[in-house]
């Protein structure tokens, strides 16, 4: 039994409505009580979406427990196949149905439907959500499939295949879905990047596929894995069973992008273009087609250098996240983690490079600890995160799901590929920036507008903009680190406060005032944990100075 | 209803009630688009801010409850989930010890807590987990410090706003019992609301007036043969009628939705403390005239429009009198998850004669009698409002009815507003 106040993945059965969703001519019978319909919500009211999620719950209630459940079942069925015609039919259930063990998959098996029909079995009290999106993508894969798998002995397919049959390679992109992160944007993106480079795609799957589509996978040269969370397992099982390489490499970043189109050229024994090798002072395709390189070079990035980040999110982006913002943006990566323990490993891995401990949990107050505790400057996260980051007054951008309907954004912001990381720029930098250049408020930090009173031209309102910027840092304090803890969440709390707020002295107070509103809060924090260090009695102009010497680096 | 007061010629809209039987009552079973129980849990934990609701339940309640509150959290939460785990499955002994852990841990990290919920969910009713044990075995380690209650609010037994009729009876054992002449409202309102009617009450010369809930879990209405119980929701059936056995006695009057519903709410507590009619025209006239005037721009965007309610807050029977009545609406048909005479019995009399009820839902059959309809406007959960418009049908969602203050004369403009705004919405695009 596990506390949760707030959980960043729903039950199995979610995942699984997402791949039913995501697709077309695909039917979910789902054995569930009243109130379990709410996942239809996250469909139509996130996404947006015009169209019911392809859905029938079997609405059990107390007084059927007693009866025949069984038979309601197989009528739920044979309705929903007569109403919905299905091209392919799940069949599964939810936690509660779990429980009175009807067996709906093995009562479907047995109705002679006339369509494919796969029985999810998704543990619901051990699994979550994307892996019950991988499960039920991967078991729907293999039931349409199985009348093509080639017999044992049967060698791999040569990696030119395309080449001796005449035709450009083609390859499947595989795990783009309904409540993944961009995934519309992505999938149009790298469908553009592989055109670029003489590459078709042949199903995109599971968003906007139909069962027919995904019988005709195993006609592609390699199956690129866009999204492991959801696509892992079916790549594999693929690679096993009809020797299709897999691309593993997950486009997001312009070193990813590069290594990503290098991996599949390699794979498809294509020749690399000259403008993807590795060679110092060559131009390179990413300058060419990405504003990232340049913009991250330029003299107004300066004092991106060194922000402290934190991440927090599914595997994939925060392991592509933690690579963007250590080695093309130039940050300073303080926190890692993520909730998708399956993909543990591989996150723990991308920490360790970093020398950092990943943190894997799927409890948010946790998170928000951590993320207090590493004095981060700039959080990306979930749209959780987002929220603990608006306590603590940080600036925050959504890198992943679990979403917000304003992470499903009306224009094009693809994640991945060359215009990714254009969108990747600008939504981390502009949380940042809020339209105050650092080094324009170091050198106007002693004008009169930033004084008290002077802070908007409405007069009002400031405060809050205030709050949002005070994590800025004007010189003085642009090396800071705060060690102190996030102020006022308990009692004990309130009282080191007010023991370290009786040190300051009149000039020291008066010597504060004269820094800016919005940095102000963090001097304090500094010197005051400076002041503790030292164990200081009195904190005045000179321990002022003494702290800001001490934190400029 | 027989004070002179309760007819108000003056309305207009409020001739006196032809006994209007509503026609048949089309019953439906089948899928059901409608929330559980555990749903009320979002407005029931802002009621009673010392009060802690933990649902012991899967991951799939817990992903429920916070996707239904659609909001996000913006401090540690007054509920969370127990989430059950295999081992807890494996044996009920140690799903006991969990939740008496669990519990411990909750409380020393939380002291400010004052009543706790232990709230079943579909499956620990079907692991026929104990929760009324649990909270008397807590109650004995907690020596009162807490008070620990449990009620179910599992979606095999409760719809949407069922939850609160749960919590509100598990309650009740603790009211002391007192003759003592008192009104006593019950069903979550607005604070805003409840401070509105107490003084509109208090110019009555109805003095003791309180609430159930109360706004401290602790702060329990006695209750007696002195008690007249007038509902503000209408979902509180049980809870009604466990009040009735302790001698109280429950007022029948439409509920306070729009200015006649609150009117005539208003007059079964003035009738049953004997306000004199002079003085109960003289205090709700003024306030009629002015809910009126706030209802007439709407009125002439509702009047004449067709529409369709899908069952799911319980509100929809008193919603329906009040936008056929007080704005003109034409009903198509009236859902409601389930039908209690009893408790509605003052809004079905304002129907207007063979309205469709229906009660419960096989929601592709319904849908399918709202594409041949085709209203003006559906009143619907979130999950079918978008899929609705896509399909060029003015959605209002159900859920906004139970977050915001729309009960009172004083709310009837707010109220029409949220029904209307749909409609003028669709007026003043220009997209195609």
């Amino acid at each position: 039994m596990e506390l949760t106040l707030w959980t960043y993945e729903g039950p199995p059965h979610v995942g699984a409505m997402r791949i039913a969703t995501s697709m077309e001519g695909v039917h979910y019978v789902l054995h569930a009580p009243q109130g379990d319909t709410y996942a239809d919500l996250l469909f139509t009211m996130i996404e947006r979406r015009g169209l019911r999620p392809p859905v029938t719950y079997t609405t059990f209630q107390a007084r059927d427990l007693g009866g025949d459940t069984a038979e309601l079942v197989q009528r739920s069925i044979r309705q929903a196949v007569e109403r919905f015609q299905p091209e392919a039919l799940l069949v599964g259930e939810s936690c509660t149905a779990e429980l009175i063990q009807d067996q709906p998959g093995a009562l479907a098996a047995g109705m002679n439907l006339g369509v494919p029909m796969v029985n999810l079995e998704l543990p619901a009290y051990s699994k979550k959500e994307n892996w019950g999106a991988a499960e039920t993508f991967y078991q729907l894969v293999r039931t349409l499939l199985k009348g093509q798998l080639p017999v044992p002995g049967t060698p791999k397919p040569s990696a030119s295949r395309w080449r001796e049959e005449g035709r450009r390679p083609r390859v499947n992109l595989l795990g783009p879905s309904l409540l993944g992160f961009r995934c519309r944007d992505d999938v149009l993106e790298i469908t553009r990047l592989l055109a670029e480079h003489g590459i078709d795609v042949a199903v995109v799957a599971p968003l906007g596929a139909r069962p027919a589509d995904l019988e005709r996978i195993p006609t592609a040269d390699a199956n690129v894995c866009l999204y492991p969370e959801v696509a892992g397992p079916v790549c594999s099982w693929l690679e096993r069973s009809f020797g299709t390489p897999v691309v593993r490499t997950v486009p997001i970043g312009i070193g990813a992008t590069a290594a990503f189109l290098r991996e599949l050229h390699g794979v498809l024994d294509l020749a690399l273009p000259a403008e993807l090798h590795e060679l110092e002072g060559q131009p390179s395709e990413a300058e060419r087609r990405s504003r990232l390189p340049w913009y991250s070079k330029s003299v107004d990035s300066t004092y991106l250098t060194g922000k402290r980040v934190f991440i927090f999110a599914d595997a994939t982006h925060a392991i592509a996240a933690a690579r963007i913002a250590s080695k093309e943006l130039g940050f300073q990566v303080v926190g890692l983690g993520s909730y998708s323990r399956e993909q543990a490993r591989e996150v723990r891995a991308a920490a360790a490079e970093l020398g950092l401990e990943a943190l894997i949990t799927d409890d948010y107050l946790v998170v928000e600890k951590a993320m207090a505790e590493a004095a981060a400057e700039l959080v990306l996260g979930t749209q959780m995160e987002r929220h603990s980051a608006k306590r603590l007054g940080l600036p925050c951008a959504v890198i992943s799901a679990p979403l917000h309907v304003q992470d499903v954004p009306a224009r094009y912001s693809p994640q991945m590929g060359w215009e990714g990381a254009n969108v990747i720029f600008d939504s981390w930098v502009h949380p940042l920036m809020m339209g105050l250049e650092e080094h324009l408020i170091g050198m106007f930090r002693h004008d009169f507008e930033f004084v008290d009173g002077h802070r908007s031209h409405l007069g009002d309102g400031a405060p809050s903009a205030a709050g949002a910027v005070e994590p800025q840092a004007v010189p003085a304090a642009a090396a800071a680190q705060a060690t102190s803890p996030a102020p006022g969440t308990t009692t004990a709390g309130a009282a080191v406060r007010e023991a370290l707020e009786s040190l300051w002295t009149a000039d020291g107070e008066a010597e504060l005032a004269k820094i800016p509103f919005f940095v102000r809060g963090k001097v304090r924090k500094n010197t005051e944990a400076f002041a503790r260090e030292r164990g200081l009695e009195r904190i005045d102009a000179e321990a002022l100075y003494d702290a800001k010497a001490h934190f400029s680096r | 209803m027989e004070a002179p007061y309760l007819a108000i010629p003056s309305m207009g809209v409020s001739a006196p009630p032809v006994q209007a039987s509503p026609g048949d009552v089309l019953k439906e079973s089948g899928q059901r688009e409608v929330f559980c129980g555990l749903t009320s849990i979002v407005w029931l934990h802002r009621r009673m801010p010392d009060a802690f609701f933990l649902v012991v339940g899967s991951r799939t309640c817990a992903h429920l409850i916070q996707s239904a509150a659609g909001v996000m959290i913006f401090a540690e939460p007054r509920f969370g989930t127990a989430i059950l785990g295999e081992r807890d499955l494996a044996g009920l002994a140690d799903a006991n010890e969990e939740l008496d852990r669990l519990v411990k841990d909750l409380l020393d990290r939380r002291p400010e807590i004052r009543t706790l919920f232990l709230v079943g969910s579909c499956p620990s009713e079907v692991i026929k987990l104990d929760l009324a044990k649990a909270a008397d075995r807590l109650n004995t380690q907690l020596l009162g410090r807490v008070r620990v209650l449990n009620y179910s609010g599992s979606g095999i037994e409760t719809t949407f706003t069922q939850g609160e009729d749960n919590a509100l009876l598990a309650l009740l054992p603790l009211l002391p019992s007192s003759d003592e002449e008192q009104l006593l409202i019950v069903g979550t309102l607005a604070d805003a609301v409840e401070d509105r009617f107490r003084l509109i009450f208090e110019r009555l010369g109805i003095t003791t007036v309180r609430s159930l809930p109360p706004r401290r879990s602790t702060d329990l209405p006695p209750v007696g043969k002195g008690t007249r119980v007038l509902l503000a929701q209408p979902f509180l059936s049980a809870t009604a009628r466990t009040l009735q056995h302790r001698g109280a006695t429950l007022l029948s009057a439409p509920y306070p939705f729009g200015v006649e519903g609150s009117r005539d709410w208003m007059a079964a507590a003035a009738h049953a403390f004997a306000v004199p009619a002079e003085r109960f025209n003289a205090v709700l006239d003024p306030l009629v005239e002015r809910g009126r005037r706030a209802l007439e721009p709407h009125r002439e965007v509702l009047a004449g429009k067709r529409l369709f309610l899908l069952p799911d807050s319980q509100m929809e029977i008193p919603l329906a009198r009040f936008l056929s009545r007080e704005c003109g609406m034409e009903l198509v048909e009236v859902g409601t998850p389930y039908l209690d005479r009893q408790l509605m019995a003052a809004d079905l009399a304002l129907l207007p004669p063979a309205t469709q009820l229906s009660e419960g839902q096989d929601v592709d059959l319904q849908l399918e009698r709202v594409r041949a309809a085709r209203p003006d406007l559906v009143l619907c959960g979130l999950g079918l409002a978008n899929p609705l418009e896509a399909e060029g049908i003015a959605t209002k969602w159900s859920i906004e009815l139970v977050f915001s203050p729309i009960h009172g004369c004083d709310q009837a403009g707010e109220l029409a507003e949220l029904f209307a705004r749909p409609l003028r919405r669709r007026a003043l695009l220009q997209l195609s």
